[in-house]
């Protein structure tokens, strides 16, 4: 660990004073922008590290990532006390080892240049003692009327800390009132919650348990808390085509979403005809009163289905409903997972884990209401972009104009930071002491990786001075609340807590409940198109717009980068007269707003899906302008959406950044997918599809592999197009960003792409990293060797020997390599450099380069295994990609060991060759997809 | 040499069609060094020489961007990763094919109408040449290292890598470039010594001094006309097979490699043949205006053209079994990735090109099966015109439609020429027509020596 470098003394030159104090202002300038070094506190490396986790010589830090108020366990990689990468946490529930796109991207937030570096007051630059004191002048008025024009606006909470600071403000100033407002908040999940059971609860599924999912409009494997679970619970049985028929996947959707991209059967559906049917379903299996039969064939066959198949598997179904549903609906769903059983076994319930107003809409409406009538003089919003996210009607940002004193604590000096009278720097996730709740309410400890870059301070020190608190240090106060949780043996626990990032024991209990009787059915009157408001898979809801990672990961089911985009299906699109790119007015209860259309196949008809998070005008130099902002259509009434949506076209094209154009497979066999029974008939048959081809002939002898032999299995049976991979391999591998219109010109950078094709009604993803071939094209073509093939069979890329005739990226049938036709990588900003991994080369412009199965890792793992005289045991070593992956889908080792498991997965039938035709011999191989389609829909 | 009575006055030239009648030694040389050394050489020269200056000024401008920011100025991109650099090196390479067939190839065929029209076609096989040797170094994306694709001794012990063909293209080049220079110059040995001894009379000391250097010492000796034709002839056996080689190798480039559409056998022939078809129209384009302005109607004759118009015909139909036997054996093969390849050269995004291509060369080029449009010099301009359009677009083709959509459709793409793109083409066309420029004004545009000859030949009444 490094302490904060000196300044170079720089004496000055002879012209005199005046230059003197411009190098001494330079270099405090410099002394502020370099490495702050670690807290002061204690804090402790993860010591116990899993089994096929490779402690490096980076030390891990064991931490959570808090994105929507909830707890993500993250093991924080730090390269002398700069925090590069962020692998996940085994023993957190949300992690289990792996991670989401947003959780690989947060260290990219941390050393993001464009965070806010300083308190302002106004325009003006000013100081946290400013602040202190501009508080301080107000409380005597809290005192004087507890704290009647005092308000907290918090995004979801889920920190014990945090809660407790709050409670005790409210105890203090009685008349205060906390609000919270995240605009991607499940307020109906609270309302459904409350229907059913009386009380809001939050409801947990035991995928791994069930045997039939039925998902309604509801992205278990995607936006959902607990999805990295869901998605290894749901494959773990699939894997290799052990058992391809043990669970069966059912979706309705209206929006394409992972889930129903991975699906056994999938239905789009507008949400209306997902709730008619649900109610149908639900009155075939008695959960609800006769409802009528399904319009169309289609869609009866499909309920006489599902129905069948929930009733014969009771007890072990799950069913899910989604956001875009009418809260009663979703009290239905609890209703049939009652009727079914299937509460106490597949689905359960506990008290909900966050702590703040659970009616996320009301909490900020009743705030604004206030605010416009002037009775708050004092708004303090922690952590929350309500200018920008809150509903349109309430009109925010006036609102603002109505409070005395408004304060903003945040990342970044976004749209409410202008608007409010002062901004605060919140310190960064990894910069912080803090403490968070997972979705199943298990608590971990977040710590610090590094000391505020910018003299940032967290919540919790805010709030420290709102109480007036003498104990104003982070630590200190977490350590408070967890010493009075445990009290004796307090500092062997907040070792532990710290080690593991997770406290045991912590999980919530599930509680038993019986859902109402009856549940009444909602009034459906909706007709036209339906608008439904969704997050974004990249910048969430607007909070990772700055990130340029996440801009440019190709959204999985649209492969759209840089750009949100209106999500129409080919029906409605065609019957608007629209094409992708087209840009359309969309008008919904008298508010327009202009946005580029996007034709998904799997899109529902009727159904226009709007992502948020996009159009920020203070985001940050890479966000700004950014897409369309469709939070100005979304009022307090349409917050889940609204019906009666008019589309009309504009004429104008947007220029969409695509990163693939081509979803069809143009009867290629590239990914190869069965049904169980034809894989139980015919367990070969990803072979099957290949052309009989010449015996391969050849002049040289066959290379022997002594040593190692490295080897990749992908199993397309778990893996489900989360993307996860992609970003995790840039984090790790430094790998530049190169914007939108570069992107266009087809000179994305990504090491492993995440394809998706559409085939007979399906969405099919198939992650494509170097398939580092035995007999690779790109060697045989490169003039000057700069492409060579090193003694374990790896396709290995010398960067100081590339000429850049791009001879071998034309050469490549499978199109990973990836050049630097111009200077990509930022070798200038100090944050940036900072990030990049030490242990990899930065690429200058006019080289090639591609994944290189993260030959650093390859290296680390041999110097320590040769440490210890032996040779490097399978599970030791795992790349960037398969650690990240939520479902274990990658498999990587060495193909010399005949115990390990990229052997095995290549001894399955389903292990097949991306374009064996070409005798390339890839050392990348894929294990055919067998999905379990119900018979009765076939 | 069969033996002849010296006949006191010099010999006057018969209308042989490659020469008209009634030229003579002296003539023949006035004319043709009158045209460098009378000046003069009027407005539209210098008209000419300014445009085409400016687009020189634009081609090293672009270049010197290009250094600055990268290659990522251009449209290129993965997979489309050789664009209009690639397509624009071998168009120009092919071009010069032209010059060096017509002076080696039909020097050993003793073809007396390559005599007029060798010299400028060899200039043009020049400037061609080394035009298109700078198109692969600007293409690659680090060009101060193109040198590492020389095998010379370094302390690393780097060799290049032998089994690319970048690397036996890369030789293939140097040597034609090589060779063409020295033919060329070689020819041009006893016309730099006219040039010399013109200047001296003339009382032009400067250029009496500079063509003096050039011309080596020549005195025009019977022992300087035997070695120089032993010298010239050996030469000559020396290009004839580069003529085959260079192309063959720029050829192998994409024949090696294995994307659908590169990946084909018939590839050596078929480049060989566009290139002389690309060639020879070239050089219709330039002799139709180098006659024109000059006046040289006595030396570059219809006959001329008309044997250039069928060369032309005859290279389209085998470039035309160029575009056949690849389409033959797309289907033949029953490969999956070739059919639609094929397929997609017909319907796909680049099918507008595809059919320009077939139209300029091999429907426009049918017209010369008509006498009349043979020996109608402005419809052979248009048509060597539209030939040099149609071999461009033939190579944009092959370099672009193939990689766009190969193996993987996740990984299609689509290629679009940025204006730098299109700096780089136009420019070296300017470069082209500005070398051509100087030329003319600076060496003969016509062998004056083989001219010479001629006349002679056709006074004998020889064939």
């Amino acid at each position: 660990m490094t302490t904060a470098r000196a300044p170079i003394p720089i004496m000055p030159a002879a012209d005199g004073r005046r230059r003197f104090l411009k190098l001494m202002a330079a270099s405090a300038a410099l002394a502020g922008a370099g490495c702050s070094g670690p807290p002061a506190e204690q804090i402790l490396p993860y010591v116990r590290m899993p089994e096929s986790l490779v402690p490096g010589q980076p030390l891990f830090y064991a931490s959570s990532f808090v994105r929507r108020g909830l707890a993500h366990g993250v093991l924080v990689e730090s390269n002398m006390g700069r925090p590069t990468k962020v692998e996940g946490n085994p023993d957190h529930p949300a992690s289990r080892g792996a991670t989401d796109v947003f959780a690989q991207a947060s260290v990219l937030q941390l050393w993001d240049p464009d965070r806010s570096q300083a308190v302002q007051r106004g325009d003006q630059p000013a100081s946290w003692a400013a602040f202190e004191l501009a508080l301080n002048e107000r409380r005597a008025g809290f005192d004087k009327d507890g704290g009647a024009g005092l308000r907290i606006l918090t995004g979801d909470v889920s920190s014990p800390t945090l809660a407790a600071q709050l409670a005790a403000l409210l105890r203090k100033y009685p008349a205060a009132r906390w609000h919270s407002y995240d605009p991607l908040h499940d307020d109906g999940a609270a309302s459904a919650a409350e229907i059913a059971f009386g009380q809001p609860l939050d409801t947990l599924y035991r995928i791994e348990r069930a045997a039939v999912v039925l998902t309604l409009d509801a992205d278990l494997f995607g936006d959902w808390p607990g999805a990295i679970g869901h998605a290894r619970d749901f494959t773990a049985g699939r894997r290799l085509g052990a058992n391809p028929s043990a669970k069966r996947l059912y979706a309705m959707e209206a929006s394409a979403a992972l889930t129903g991209a991975f699906a056994d059967n999938r239905l789009a559906r507008a949400p209306r005809e997902i709730e008619r049917a649900l109610w149908r379903i639900a009155a075939r299996l008695g959960a609800a009163p006769e409802a009528g039969v399904a319009p169309d064939l289609a869609g009866a066959r499909w309920e006489a289905a599902v129905a069948k198949a929930l009733a014969a598997s009771r007890g072990h179904a799950v069913v899910a409903a989604g956001p875009s549903l009418h809260p009663a609906t979703r009290a239905l769903v609890h209703r049939l997972n009652a009727t079914l059983g299937n509460i106490g076994s597949t689905v359960l319930h506990i008290a909900p884990v966050s702590v703040a107003p659970p009616q996320h809409a009301q909490s900020v409406a009743q705030l604004a209401h206030a605010m416009h009538a002037g009775a708050v003089d004092t708004l303090l919003i922690l952590d929350a972009n309500p200018v920008y996210t809150a509903p349109a009607d309430l009109e925010f940002a006036q609102a603002m104009r109505c409070v005395a004193l408004s304060a903003h604590l945040g990342l970044y000096r976004d749209e409410t930071a202008r608007s409010a009278g002062w901004h605060l720097p919140l310190a960064h996730c990894y910069e912080q002491w803090s403490d968070a709740r997972a979705h199943d309410g298990t608590a971990g400890i977040v710590q610090p990786l590094i000391a505020p870059l910018y003299g940032a301070r967290s919540a919790h020190e805010v709030l420290a001075i709102v109480l007036g608190d003498a104990q104003r240090n982070g630590h200190a106060l977490v350590r408070g609340t967890w010493r009075e949780v445990r009290g004796a043996g307090f500092e062997q626990f907040w070792q532990d807590a710290l080690r593991r990032g997770v406290i045991d024991g912590s999980a919530s209990q599930a509680l038993a409940v019986r859902p109402a009787a009856r549940i009444d059915p909602p009034r459906q009157d909706e007709h036209g198109i339906r608008v439904v408001f969704c997050a974004d898979p990249a910048v969430d809801g607007g909070e990772f717009a700055n990130n340029a990672w996440l801009q440019e990961l190709p959204r999985p089911l649209s492969q759209l980068t840089w750009d949100n985009a209106a999500l129409l299906g080919p029906a409605t699109a065609a019957r608007l007269g629209v094409a992708s790119g087209d840009v359309v007015q969309v008008r919904l209860a008298g508010r327009a707003l202009a946005a580029p259309v996007c034709v998904l196949p799997a899109q529902a008809e009727d159904t226009l899906t709007l992502p948020l998070g996009y159009g920020r005008s203070a985001a940050g130099s890479v966000g700004d302008g950014v897409g369309f902002n469709a939070y100005r259509l979304r009022t307090l009434a349409a917050l889940g959406g609204a019906a009666m949506a008019e589309i009309s076209k504009t004429g104008a094209v947007h220029a969409l950044a695509l990163r693939q154009r081509e979803a069809d497979m143009h009867g290629r066999a590239i990914v190869r997918v069965a049904d169980a029974g034809r894989f139980r008939r015919q367990p070969d048959f990803a072979h099957a599809l290949e052309r009989e081809r010449v015996p391969e002939q050849s002049l040289y002898p066959p290379v022997a592999y002594q040593e190692y032999k490295w080897g990749m299995a992908i199993d397309l049976n778990a893996c489900i197009g989360c993307a996860a991979c992609t970003i995790a391999c840039q984090a790790e591998n430094n790998i530049p960003v190169v914007g939108k219109d570069e992107v266009m010109r087809g000179r994305a950078m990504h090491w492993i792409r995440v394809d998706r094709y559409h085939s007979e009604g399906r969405t099919l993803f198939q992650p494509v990293p170097c398939m580092h071939c035995e007999n690779a094209p790109c060697e045989q073509v490169c003039p000057v060797g700069a492409t060579v093939h090193d003694s374990e069979g790896l396709n290995v890329q010398v960067y100081n020997r590339c000429i850049g005739t791009r001879f071998c990226s034309n050469n490549c049938p499978y199109k990973v390599r990836r050049f630097n036709f111009l200077q990509y990588s930022n070798t200038t900003l100090a944050q940036l450099k900072a990030l990049q991994n030490p242990e990899v080369t930065v690429r200058r412009r006019g080289v090639m380069e591609k994944c290189t199965y993260c030959l650093q890792r390859i290296s680390r793992a041999r110097i320590e295994a040769e440490k210890l005289e032996r040779r490097i045991l399978d599970g030791e070593l795992v790349t960037a990609c398969q650690a990240v992956c939520p479902t274990q889908a990658i498999v990587f080792g060495d193909l010399n060991d005949p115990s390990s498991a990229v052997r095995r997965a290549k001894a399955a039938a389903l292990d097949y060759t991306l374009l064996p035709e070409l005798n390339t011999h890839p050392r990348t191989t894929y294990a055919a997809r067998v999905v379990n389609p119900d018979p009765e829909l076939e | 040499m069969s033996v002849e009575l010296p006949s006191s006055e010099p010999p006057l030239s018969k209308d042989v069609g490659v020469l008209r009648a009634g030229w003579g030694y002296a003539s023949v040389s006035d004319k043709i060094a009158g045209i460098v050394l009378a000046g003069g050489f009027g407005w539209r020269w210098w008209a000419a020489f300014l445009f085409t200056f400016a687009g020189v000024l634009v081609f090293f401008g672009a270049m010197a961007w290009l250094f600055v920011r990268g290659v990522g100025i251009w449209g290129v991109n993965v997979p489309v990763a050789w664009g209009f650099a690639i397509a624009n090196f071998v168009w120009w390479i092919g071009i010069g094919h032209a010059g060096t067939f017509i002076s080696a190839v039909l020097l050993l065929l003793r073809q007396r109408w390559r005599t007029s029209i060798n010299r400028f076609a060899e200039a043009m096989t020049l400037f061609a040449a080394a035009i298109a040797g700078i198109f692969p170094i600007l293409h690659l994306g680090r060009p101060w290292f193109f040198y590492w694709l020389v095998p010379y001794p370094n302390v690393m012990n780097l060799w290049p890598q032998w089994r690319s063909p970048l690397v036996w293209d890369f030789f293939a080049i140097a040597t034609y470039l090589l060779v063409s220079l020295l033919f060329w110059y070689v020819g041009l040995i006893p016309d730099l010594a006219t040039l010399r001894d013109r200047a001296g009379h003339q009382r032009r000391r400067a250029r009496q001094v500079v063509y003096g250097l050039l011309a080596l010492g020549w005195r025009g000796e019977a022992r300087h006309w035997a070695r120089y034709e032993t010298a010239y002839l050996l030469l000559a056996g020396l290009a004839t097979p580069l003529v085959v080689s260079v192309h063959t190798i720029v050829s192998l480039d994409f024949a090696i490699g294995n994307t659908p559409g590169y990946h084909s056998t018939i590839f050596p022939p078929y480049f060989v043949a566009g290139a002389l078809f690309s060639g020879f129209a070239m050089v219709l384009t330039l002799a139709i205006p180098l006659r024109h302005f000059f006046g040289l109607h006595a030396f570059i004759t219809e006959r001329h053209l008309a044997n250039a118009a069928k060369v032309l015909l005859a290279t389209c139909w085998l470039v035309g079994y160029g575009y056949a036997a690849e389409i033959f054996t797309a289907f033949y093969s029953g490969d999956q990735f070739e059919r639609y390849m094929t397929v997609n050269r017909w319907i796909g995004p680049y099918a507008p090109v595809y059919w320009s291509m077939i139209a300029c060369n091999l429907l426009a080029p049918q017209l010369l099966w008509w006498r009349r449009v043979r020996h109608s010099v402005p419809m052979l301009f248009m048509l060597s015109l539209v030939i040099n359009i149609g071999m461009w677009m033939e190579r944009f083709l092959i370099v672009v439609s193939s990689l766009h959509r190969d193996f993987l459709p996740s990984a299609w793409g689509m290629f679009y020429p940025s204006v730098w793109d299109w700096a780089q083409l136009l420019g070296s066309v300017a470069l082209f027509v500005w070398l051509f420029l100087l030329f003319v004004r600076y060496l003969p545009a016509i062998s004056i020596a083989e001219m010479r000859e001629l006349v002679r030949e056709s006074a004998q009444g020889k064939p």
